[in-house]
């Protein structure tokens, strides 16, 4: 289940996350990259301050303010019914070692299709200026309890 | 990093191939924060109704880009990733799951300096992510 009544809901900024060096290494290797993209020296011949994020790395940053999300008594969301419907982000700049950066979610949408719930967050991250960096766009579908 | 006045439209950028075990999943979990129990315990997948334990949506996104970053040379030149999780992988528990991930170009926006990469990501023979592109900034 969800709470058809949180669309439009938007949740606290969340904690600084300082974005480590060792953390996307960590993350590369998981989601098996290729080497070259744990290198930082390769990232700073591209022109790069320091090692870059991979793509889907801001999935870890989202999943902070999902965790608001979770707790939340009203938004009812029961993550064991939940499964991963889309994924998205866009970067208005690429994230870097050294990055601290918070996220705000907001439910853009929740759909009812067939017994089924979807429900859609779209999660701005923001660097420590408070520029926004990517926005993470996610759309869970809540499995009714006939589906 | 290649030449945009050299693509064509169609154009295989290039393919691998991954293997999902356990271990893949329970690393995954720990580089993500992702520790939804349906990624490592068969008993708590078939209790919500799963025929098994799958691998995160977001391990399948995450090296669906590989062929994509290995061609561009620059993860910070992929300006806009988006998937649909189509197809659960199901991952066993002991050998494990393979998936084909390959790219293509979709789109070339000249005037922008942006390619539109389409991806196409297999398991058993059936493709397990939609609509899958990647933007790449030249």
């Amino acid at each position: 289940m969800v709470n058809p009544l949180i669309e439009g809901k938007r949740y606290p900024r969340t904690a600084s996350f300082l974005v480590g060096r060792e953390k996307l290494r960590e993350f590369a290797t998981a989601t098996m990259l290729p080497e070259a993209f744990s290198d930082e020296a390769a990232a700073k011949a591209n022109g790069q301050a320091a090692l870059v994020a991979p793509p889907t790395f801001p999935v870890v940053i989202q999943e902070q303010s999902l965790k608001l999300v979770l707790a939340d008594p009203e938004a009812q969301l029961d993550l064991s019914r939940v499964v991963h419907g889309d994924q998205r982000f866009v970067y208005v700049r690429p994230i870097v070692a050294g990055d601290e950066l918070t996220s705000e979610l907001v439910v853009a949408s929740v759909k009812s299709i067939g017994g089924n719930h979807m429900v859609t967050f779209n999660t701005e991250i923001f660097d420590v200026e408070d520029r926004l960096v990517c926005t993470a766009i996610s759309t869970l579908v809540v499995r009714g309890h006939d589906a | 990093m290649p030449n945009i006045n050299e693509l064509e439209v169609g154009q295989e950028i290039g393919s691998e191939v991954f293997h999902f075990t356990r271990d893949s999943l329970v690393r995954y979990a720990g580089a993500s924060g992702d520790f939804n129990p349906i990624h490592y315990r068969d008993d708590v997948a078939k209790s919500v109704g799963l025929p098994g334990v799958l691998a995160h949506g977001m391990l399948t996104m995450g090296v669906s880009i590989a062929p994509v970053l290995r061609w561009v040379g620059d993860p910070a030149k992929v300006v806009d990733y988006g998937v649909r999780f189509t197809k659960p992988v199901l991952v066993p528990t002991t050998g494990y799951a393979e998936l084909k991930v390959s790219a293509k170009i979709g789109q070339i926006d000249e005037e922008g300096s942006r390619v539109r990469l389409e991806i196409k990501t297999e398991f058993e023979g059936n493709t397990v992510l939609g609509k899958a592109q990647a933007w790449v900034q030249f």
